[in-house]
Order: structure tokens, then sequence, then C-alpha cells
């Protein structure tokens, strides 16, 4: 059975519905709490899946994540260290993205099994939106079919799927850093607009560079991304399935969900 | 050693905060003005060194891609000033949450002991004066009652006090040989605001005991007897003669809100008025509960601690439900001055009002998002009465396991206390709350306005639910208004034993009465038994909250307080909560005009399409986008009608529906309605905020005969005879209507006093205002519709009975309820495809929107509605399109559901008024057959969408 650990902390607040869509997915997801990897560093070896949630750990005070990718860094990188070398997947949503930017676990521009640490320089960032605001709404991401990110494996349509950040800017220390993302298809998805085409403020929530969304690691086993794909798992957490249900037309399958099956069929063949 | 450290912090980039505020200081008029520049500061002091604080600007802090950072050493006291920058720090005592999150990070990374202060220095460029830069700082970058620019003293703010340990001694309050007059100003001087009965009553009392009474004894009556806790008006015998007839009222709540609950008698209410919420049934495992509360008073000081702690107090309701619900949902309801009130109409000594919606919603907001809990039900109400007191109405529903929504108090038990420390915090925040504002408010009142940590009751939260679940404790109750006295005087009934010198404190120096009044936020109360003591302290370790024991819970009936081993205080239980003399208010009514709504003033123009989009245009009918999208309305993954309902999700849902149980097709449905433009005439303004939380709740697919209701009143001084008829009278129509719509209260609460006495002399009271939130449980979630049109061609059909007039429309309740039943009846046999209420601009408003939200044409006829309209109106277009009569609903039904749809609906007022069409434009004729109204959608919904969002840029 694919397990699942959902990191959980003060201000952790995505758990619950992160937990479901992997069970929905077929796993079993267990909220496990740092305190618990703090004193037992080898709690990870029984999961094959690692998730960091949305939420404001510790408050996002200082900066959004940051706190907690201090910890990670500073605390728990041999944990950590040892899952990304057995080959193991992370997923940080929101909350989790933004720490695994500021703890340099994104972009990993050159992963493999021997690398000694997997924190790496911080080169990328999530800063504050540039409306200065929390924004809550449905936006709509492009794929990228040729990124290695094995979340998103065989995903080519336009999906719908809400953000809900303040600091959702994507944002890179340098033009090379962008470049690369781009050349390696480490980029996983960007914004675009209700026709597809390049997105515009609101379409494009935050200001992001490039219209970044989501990104993942050389190998496509680490992933992160500010949209919530658990908060799209099910029709009814849709906006509208409502209109189709009244035109008894066949409901939307939920775009989400499919991040979360390809990273437990993922790690059902390969874990 | 001890050395004092600034880490200064700077964005690389544009930072978006300067942006904004440049914006504001532009429109602030002031000359010179080049540009802005923030320093964000982090001060420490602690035995760390020059690496050490290098390392940690650099490695915990700094933000290397967004940020630079530089180190500075303060080595004297003295702050460097420049002329061109004011620096920004908190008061000493005030909450600062980030300072608290990187202690706690810091002692982690093995930096112990460290004191840590933020503070933001702005930088001006330009010619501007330094009374300019005061006057900008004043107005945009910080209120002086909790914040203050740097002051000279501030680095000796971070030592260290010695924990005090000087001898207890007990203050007795001499009460027993004063005349009526004294003791009056023994109240008044004691803030404790007991009126004179209140306290000759207190004085026989000790009399008899021959004694006077400690502070603190006298301390917890004030704090008991206050009306924010014992609600002393509504409890009130009120002799009430309304033109000839004259009554006797035994209590307002009783004759009339408890009342109907009582004589409904709804098995489906599972706990009611005896609880920190209302508990009504979801399934066989759970119940939901549903509180809401008022934070009017300190939101009017400081908006955003104000609407931010008011919002977590009503999240510890929640917790403090039973043996704790979980926190599903927040609603939030907001009455305001527009935000371009003009300046000279403002009263000296207010905030602006877009200062005071911007700080309440940020308030709002950062709360609930960083407690994980959606907000995503409320309303935003504008008008210019609110301008000194704004209306904060904050709710929170729950789930919690039906085996858990009684609590046990056993003597025997230890108290508990968990999460945030206690501090001088909201001393005096109940009986400053049942006090009217002044313009010396301010000065008075500074120590009940506070700032809330969200993520310490986030974990106070955690921590409590995973206790629940393993049984650790028998009650809990929350500390909100008067702090431990009301928690452990409400909920230890039989006696405690409690030593204040127990309670962990933010800084030292607390009398053992602050310790025991204070209102410091984030902080539970918990009854654990002995035996399970080890492992409910180890579940708070683990989630790193704080607990102590503070007491035992005891079988003597009596409250005892210890402070350093001495006995402080030892009030008799049943004389507190019993010994409060009751109250006779006698009030005559003079029979009233009502006062025309605000519609009157479109009857003479008849350009109704300018109209309509001033009406669309106009804040209180406007999209409130600028306030729902900084909600994250979709945390917990649970909301399934939002805020928004449509095809680009751009209309106005009449109500939200969540799913609390993800495998489970029940779902909740949340709405509510008020109605404060029609004050003037209390018995239908109230009548009409049930009609329209109803009225909301049946149009998204709830059922009227499930359904229950919350009651808030925000009333002026019931001091006053005007103000206390219409409060009556507000409380008969609740009685009235609920009985009829069979809509039992289940909670309900009251803020009264909501009135200012400007410097100048002049009172300004609150629009009374009533808010009536529903809630009702839909078996199955796929039975509920939203607003927007779905498709073309199919028909438009009016239900209810258009009424004249632009008073306080009547409600009609035993025709109302047939038409919310079989509303509800075509809404669940899936005959309706869009359903939205009218309200506000009636017919033409509800229209529109149902057009633009869902991208599709409507054409309709007035003439049609004759037949369902009172006659002398029946030929008035202007009537028909802006009325704003209750229970009435459009709605769109296919060609082949007409048959079923009319079925159901025949005996009720009903009329097939147009249909949809595949055009852009809404249109309507007259009663004569030309038309009148030709609006393009994307017009429409532009006129809604920019108005607030330009207004608060």
């Amino acid at each position: 059975m694919v397990k699942t650990a959902v990191l959980f902390t003060a201000g952790t607040n995505c758990d619950e519905e992160t937990i479901y869509a992997f069970e929905l997915a077929g796993a079993k997801a267990v909220r496990i709490h740092l305190n618990k990897l703090k004193k037992n560093k080898h709690i990870l070896k029984d999961y094959h899946i690692l998730v960091i949630p949305g939420g404001f750990t510790y408050g996002d005070y200082i900066s959004a994540g940051k706190i907690l990718a201090n910890e990670l860094q500073y605390i728990l990188a041999d944990s950590i260290n040892e899952f990304i070398r057995q080959g193991k997947l992370i997923l940080g949503i929101c909350n989790g993205f933004q720490i695994l930017a500021k703890a340099g676990i994104l972009p990993g521009f050159s992963n493999d099994k021997v690398k000694k640490t997997y924190f790496s320089k911080q080169t990328v960032t999530l800063d504050t939106n540039d409306s200065n605001r929390f924004e809550c709404r449905w936006i709509y991401l492009k794929p990228n079919p040729k990124s290695p990110c094995v979340f998103t494996k065989g995903m080519n349509n336009i999906i719908s799927i809400p953000v809900a950040h303040a600091e959702g800017k994507f944002v890179v220390n340098k033009k090379e850093t962008l470049s690369k993302l781009i050349k390696q298809e480490q980029v996983v998805f960007t914004y675009v607009n209700d026709k597809g085409k390049k997105a515009d403020y609101p379409y494009n929530p935050n200001g992001s560079v490039a219209d970044i969304a989501g990104i993942c690691d050389s190998t496509g086993r680490i992933f992160g991304l500010m949209p919530h794909p658990e908060r799209a798992s099910t029709i009814y957490q849709y906006p509208n399935w409502g209109a189709s249900l009244h035109a008894s037309e066949k409901t939307q399958e939920p775009d989400g969900i499919k991040m979360f099956i390809n990273a437990v069929n993922y790690a059902k063949e390969n874990l | 050693m001890n050395n004092l450290w600034a880490i200064e912090i700077t964005k690389l980039g544009d930072n978006p905060e300067t942006v904004i505020l440049k914006n504001n200081i532009s429109d602030l008029g002031i000359k010179g003005f080049k540009d802005l520049e923030i320093v964000y500061i982090y001060y420490l002091s602690g035995n760390i060194s020059n690496q050490d604080t290098e390392k940690i600007g650099r490695q915990y802090i700094c933000d290397p891609v967004a940020e630079k950072f530089k180190i500075r050493k303060l080595e004297d006291s003295r702050i460097k000033r420049t002329s061109k920058s004011i620096e920004i720090v908190y008061k000493l005592g005030v909450m600062d949450p980030t300072a608290e999150s990187i202690k706690e990070s810091l002692a982690d990374l093995k930096y112990k002991d460290c004191i840590i202060k933020t503070a933001k220095r702005y930088i001006f460029s330009g010619t501007i004066s330094i009374n300019n830069v005061k006057k900008i700082a004043q107005d945009l970058f910080y209120n002086p009652l909790i914040q203050e620019p740097i002051p000279e003293k501030f680095y000796s703010s971070f030592v260290k006090y010695p924990v005090d340990t000087r001898k207890v001694k007990v203050q007795y309050i001499n009460l027993l040989g004063k005349t009526k007059q004294e003791l009056q100003e023994i109240s008044v001087s004691r803030l404790l605001a007991l009126n004179t009965d209140e306290m000759l009553a207190l004085q026989k009392y000790y009399k008899k005991l021959d004694r006077n009474p400690t502070d603190i004894e006298l301390e917890t009556f004030a704090q008991t007897w206050s009306e924010h806790c014992k609600h002393k008006t509504f409890a009130a015998d009120i002799i009430f003669a309304n033109g000839k007839n004259k009554q006797v009222i035994n209590g307002l709540l009783k004759s009339y809100i408890k009342k109907v609950t009582k004589e409904l008698n709804r098995k489906w209410c599972l706990s009611v008025f005896e609880d920190n919420s209302g508990v009504i049934e979801f399934d066989n495992k759970h119940g939901i509960s549903f509180k809401v509360e008022t934070h009017n008073h300190p939101s009017a000081l400081e908006p955003y601690g104000g609407a931010a702690t008011g919002i977590g107090g009503v999240i510890r309701d929640c917790l403090g439900t039973g043996l704790g619900a979980k926190p599903i949902l927040n609603t939030d309801v907001f009455c305001f001055a527009p935000p371009d009130m003009p300046k000279e109409k403002v009263p000296s000594g207010v905030l602006a009002p877009k200062r005071i919606i911007k700080g309440v919603v940020g308030g709002v907001r950062d709360y609930g998002n960083r407690m994980g809990i959606p907000t995503a039900s409320g309303a935003v109400y504008f008008d210019e009465g609110f301008v000194a007191n704004p209306l904060v109405y904050c709710g929170t529903v729950g789930i919690i396991p039906r085996n858990k929504i009684k609590k046990k108090i056993v003597p025997g038990d230890i108290i508990v206390l968990v999460g945030g420390r206690t501090g001088r915090d909201g001393i005096h925040g109940v009986t400053f709350a049942s006090l009217a504002l002044d313009g010396e408010s301010k000065q008075i009142s500074s120590g009940a306005v506070q700032i809330g940590n969200p993520i310490e009751e986030k974990k106070v939260t955690d921590a409590m639910l995973v206790a629940r679940d393993l049984d650790l404790f028998n009650a809990t109750t929350d500390c909100g208004g008067g702090g431990l006295s009301s928690a452990i005087g409400e909920l230890g009934k039989c006696g405690a034993i409690v030593n204040l010198d127990k309670v962990p404190l933010k800084y030292a120096g607390l009398s053992y009465t602050e310790i025991w009044i204070s209102e410091a936020q984030e902080r539970m109360i918990l009854f654990v038994p002995k035996a399970k003591l080890r492992k409910f302290l180890d579940v708070c370790n683990m989630h790193n909250v704080e607990s102590s024991q503070i007491g035992i819970v005891t079988n003597t009936d009596r409250l005892q307080l210890r402070f350093h081993n001495k006995e402080v205080g030892n009030i008799d239980l049943k004389f507190l909560h019993e010994g409060l003399p009751k109250r006779t208010l006698a009030v005559y009514r003079k029979p009233q005009i009502a006062k025309k709504a605000a519609g009157e003033q479109w009857i003479a123009n008849n350009d109704y399409n300018k109209i309509i989009l001033g009406l669309l245009n106009s804040y209180n009918i406007a999209s409130k986008e600028w306030v729902i999208r900084q909600y994250d309305f979709e945390v917990q993954g649970k909301t399934s009608i939002k805020p928004f309902a449509g095809k680009t999700n751009n209309g106005p849902s009449d109500a939200c529906v969540i799913q609390p149980v993800p495998d489970s097709k029940k779902a909740v449905v949340i709405s509510c309605g008020l109605a404060p433009q029609y004050d003037k005439d209390a018995y239908w303004m109230a009548a009409s905020a049930i009609d329209e939380a109803v009225r909301n709740l049946v149009a998204v697919g709830g059922d009227p005969d499930k359904t229950a209701i919350l009651d808030n009143f925000c009333w002026g001084n019931p001091e006053k005879p005007e103000i206390l008829a219409g409060l009556v009278q507000a409380c008969q129509a609740c009685y009235d209507i609920a009985k009829v719509y069979g809509t039992p209260f289940i909670s309900g609460k009251d803020s009264l006093y909501n009135e200012y006495k400007a410097i100048n002399g002049e009172k300004i009271s609150i629009p009374s205002t009533l808010l009536i939130s529903a809630i009702s449980v839909i078996p199955d979630i796929e039975k509920t519709v939203t607003m927007d049109f779905k498709r073309a061609d199919e028909l438009i059909y009016l239900i209810g009975k258009t009424c004249a007039g632009l008073d306080a429309p009547k409600v009609y309740p035993h025709q109302g309820i047939n038409i919310f039943r079989a509303m509800h009846q075509v809404i669940k046999s899936g005959l309706v495809s869009a359903c939205h209420d009218l309200s506000e601009g009636g017919l033409s408003v509800a229209l529109a929107e149902m057009c633009f939200a869902g991208g599709i044409g409507a054409e309709v006829f007035l003439r049609k509605i004759k037949a369902v309209s009172e006659q002398r109106i029946a030929d008035k277009d202007n009537v028909l399109l802006f009325s704003e009569s209750n229970t009435r609903f459009l709605v769109s039904v296919s060609r082949q559901n007409k048959a079923k749809f009319e079925s159901i609906m025949k005996n009720l007022p009903y009329a097939e008024i147009g249909k949809t069409t595949a055009s852009d434009m809404m249109k309507i004729s007259g009663i004569n057959g030309h038309s009148i109204i030709n609006l393009k959608l994307k017009d429409m919904e532009k006129a809604w969408r920019i108005s607030l969002g330009s207004a608060m840029r």
C-alpha cells in the first residue's frame, strides 16, 4: 500500500483535505506532526510520498513558510535528504511550495541519487502578490507536457483549480535561473487566461514571472505549486458543478485528483 | 552578556506595500512627497554575538531572492532619527505575533531567551515636512492605541524585570458605609459599569457578611453582572405602552426569543441557549453548531485588532461548545459608513471610514485565513449612521460528534488553562462594551483593545480536538469577555479553587485582579480528570501548547481565589449568579411614521437604464469582491456553493453551502438577513431580516421546515425610550414571524449602547440593526441551485406578491411559509435551473444579476406581473421594478418543466414574466408594452463589479 506522510505543524491548515485527496487516489495518508519527526528522524522511512500541505506555518510571520523552511534546512535535513535519495516523492502545495523554495530544495537543478545534500542555495522564491492582497479565486493552468514531473503525467489540457494566497509571486534570483528552469522543462504549470492565452491579472493572480504557477526538480519527483489540487479533487468542490447537473451533462472530471493518482501510481510502480 | 541588535530588511524589487501606500499618500494631497521606502526591522536582545546576528539575519530571516539585510549593533540608547523617516513599534505589552513566532523558532535553533521586537521604518524622500510625515504616519501607518513612533525609552524595554515576589496584600473596597451617591462614584471610577441598584445590592449582601468585598470580589461581580455577560436589558421587566396598549413584559429574551424556540420544540435542536453555540442535528453521528458574536466597540477604536479578536473570540465559542466543535465555516457581516463619506461629515476623534473598512476586513482575513477556516458567508452594508460605530458580526459554524455535546462538571477535576499567556490585554473589555463610546474613550479604554495571535489559537484548536477524541477532559469553555472570572465563574458552578499565581504571564507585575479579569486572547479552560492529566499534558506538549494547572473543581458552591497561598477572594456562587437585581424599564411609544426607504429617490426619474446601472453601482448592491476574495473561502475543501456563482464566478450567491463530511452528500446551508434601512420601524425591520435570511436559505435549496435562526441585536442606548421601544417591537416581530415560519432561535447575542458622543457633544446612535443568521441541513447536496441563468429560452417566473410602498416592507408569514415550502419543493425536485431572491433594488437588480452571472439575456414584461401585485401599484413601472417587498423569488424553468412547476405553485402568487434569451441584453417592457429597459450584460456587470474595489484602492 502506498503511504503518504502529510507534514503538520503550527499553522498547517490543509492537512485534512490533502489526506482525503490521497485516500481518494488510493493511498494511505497519515498526518505527522513535525515534533514527531524531530524526535524520530527515521519515521519517514515507512512512507513513499511526503507532502507539505497548505497553511500558514508559524503564521507565515517573517515571510511565508520561512520558519518551517529553516527547520527543514537546519534541523531535519538528514531525514529529508535520505527521503529524496531513496527516489521518493515530495509535494509542496501553496505554503509547501513556499517552503520547498525557501529551503533551497526546489528547483533542484541536478538531482541524482548520489548527491550529498538536496538543499541548495536559494535561487527562487514566492514573494508578495502584486496586488498586496490575499487572493482567493479559481484560475486556469496550462500543463507542460514535456516536463518530467511525475505528478502531472498525461495531463495535456488546460485545467481549472483554485489559488488562495498572499505570497505567491514566483521570482528568480537571476535570469539564468529562469532560462535553466525553462530549458530543463522544470516549469510544470503556467497561469493562462480563460482562452488559454497569456494571463494578465487576475488570471495570473500574483504577478509571477513567466506566469509560473508550479515547478519540479530535475527528476520530476519533487513538485511545488501555488494552486490547490486538493481543492479540485471532487466535483462538489468546483464552482458551477450545478450548472452541468441542470443541463444533465456529464459532470466534469475533477482535475486536481489526477495529480494525486499519478503520484500514487508512480509510487506503486517504482517504490 | 546581553547585546541589542537590529536586523534591517529591505525589499529588492518593487514592494507592493509601498506601491499601495504611495497611492494613499497621494490621495491625501500632501505637498512635496516623492517616494517612500519601508525597512522591516527585527530587534534582538540576548546573549548573541555579531556572528550570531549575522547568521540569524542571513539564514533565518532574510529571503535572499527578494530581500537584502544589514545588521546594526545598538550601542547607546539614543535613537537615531532622520528628519524624513518615522519608525513605528508596538507599545509595551501589546501582542506582537511576528516576534512571538521568531522567538519560538530561534529557541528551537539554540538561541534561547532572546527578546525580540519588530518595527517598521518608513523613509520618505522629497521636500515633505516632518509634520506632514507625522500626519501621514497617524493617518496610514499606525494606531496610537497599540503602536507608537519609537520612543526614547525603547531600549530599556528590553530589560527583563525579575519576577515580583513582594508580599501579597489583599485590598478591600469600602462599600459598607457609603451613600448611594458614593457607591455610584465607586462604580464609575473603577469602571465597574454597575448601576446604583446593583451597587446597593452588593452593599446589602456584604453588610450581611459584615465585611467589605476585596477588590477581586468586586471585580468578579462587575464582570459577571455586566450587560455583556448577563444581558440585563433582555432580562429586565419592561412596562411597554404602545399607543393605548399597555403590557408588562417579563424579559424580552424569555417572552419572545426563547419562547418561540420552546413552543416550536423542534426535535433536531440538540442544544439551544445553554452553551457557547446552538447545536442542531446533522446526521446520526454529528451535530452542527453555530454562534454569531459582535465586536463593535473594539473595532471602532482599533479596526484590525478589534475585528481579528472578534473572529478569534467566536472561534473559541465554537471550541467551547460541548467538549469542542471543530470550526468549519466563518461568517462575517459588517456595517460601515461608505468609504467615500466626506471628511467634514466624519466626527472628530473617529477613524476615517476607509481605514475602518480596511482594518476590519484585514483583521477577519488574517485571523480566519491563518486558522484555516473558510469565510464564505456574510454581508456588507453601508450607511453613514455607522460612521462612529461600525458593526462587526463574526460567526463560526462547527461540527461536533453527538456524544461530545454535553459537558460534565466533576468535583476533583483539575482546572487547566491552555493557550496564550496572560497580560494586561483587554482589562475591562466587558464593562467597556457596556458603556457608550465618547471622544475620550480612546484614552480610558486602551487596555480593552488587543491584537490577536491566530497561530496560538490554531495550536490550541489542534490540541483540543485531539484531546477531545481521546476523551481526556470533562468540560471546557473559552476565556472571552471577563477572562478567567467569567469562564470559571460560569463553568465551575458547583465550586472551584483557583490559584492565580499559577497562571503564566506575559510579563511580571500583574496584580491578582488583573490576572483574574484579563481578556488576553487564545486561552481555553478545561476540566481534566486527575487520572488523565498526564496524557492531556502530553497532547498539549506535542502541539507546543502551554498548559497550566491553575485550580480544582470543588462542590462547595464557593469560588475561592488564591494568590501565593493567600485567599484573596471567596464568593458565594449562588449569589454571584442569582443576586443581580432585576431591572424594570418603562417605555411609552407614540405611533410612528416610518422612514422612507432609499429607493424613493429613483421614483421621479424615469430613465430606468440609468437607474439600474446606478443601483448596481451603489455600495449596498455592488459586488463585495474586494472584501470576499481576501478571505480563503475554499480552505478545508468543503465549500460547494461559494460566495460567487455563475459562469465566470461573477454573480452574488444567496447563501453558502458546505459539505462538512466529504463522503456524505449531506450539506449545510448558511445565510443571513438584515435591514437597517428600516430601523425607524423596528417591527418590520426585524420581520424583514428574518424573511431575508430564510428567503436566502430557501433560494439555494434549504428546507424552511428544518431551519434554525440566530439573533444578533445591535442597538443604541436602551435607556432611551425610543431606542428601547424599537427593541421591544423587534423582539415581538421575532416571536411572531419565527413562530409561523417554524424557525427556532438557537443562539443569540446583543450589543447595546452603540452610540457615540462626539467631542462637540453630538450624540450619534447607530441605526438599530438586527442580524438574523439562518442554518439548515440539506440531505442531498445535488438538490441545490445557484442564482445564475443556465440556458436561453427558459421561462422566467416571479414568485410572491409585489406590494406598494417604499416604507418598511411587511411580511405576511402565513403566505410566506407556503411560498417557502413550495419553493423548496420545486428546487428539491430539480424543476428550477436558477433561483435568486429579490432584495435591495427589487426585481430589476435580481434579474440583472441572474443575467450577467449566467451570461444569458432576458426578456421580461412588467404587465405580466400585474396579477401578483397589489392593485394600487399594479400599473406603476417604477414600483414593479424596484419594490423591495419581502418573500419574493425569481426563477428560471425549462419549458418541459412548466406544467409540473405550475402545479406545485398553484394557489400561490406567481407569474410567468418572460424568458431567457441567447442575446447579451436584458430587456424589459413596461406596463404599456413599450420597451423601458435595454441593457448590455457587460455594462451591468461592470457597474456592479467596480465600485467598491475602486473606492478601496
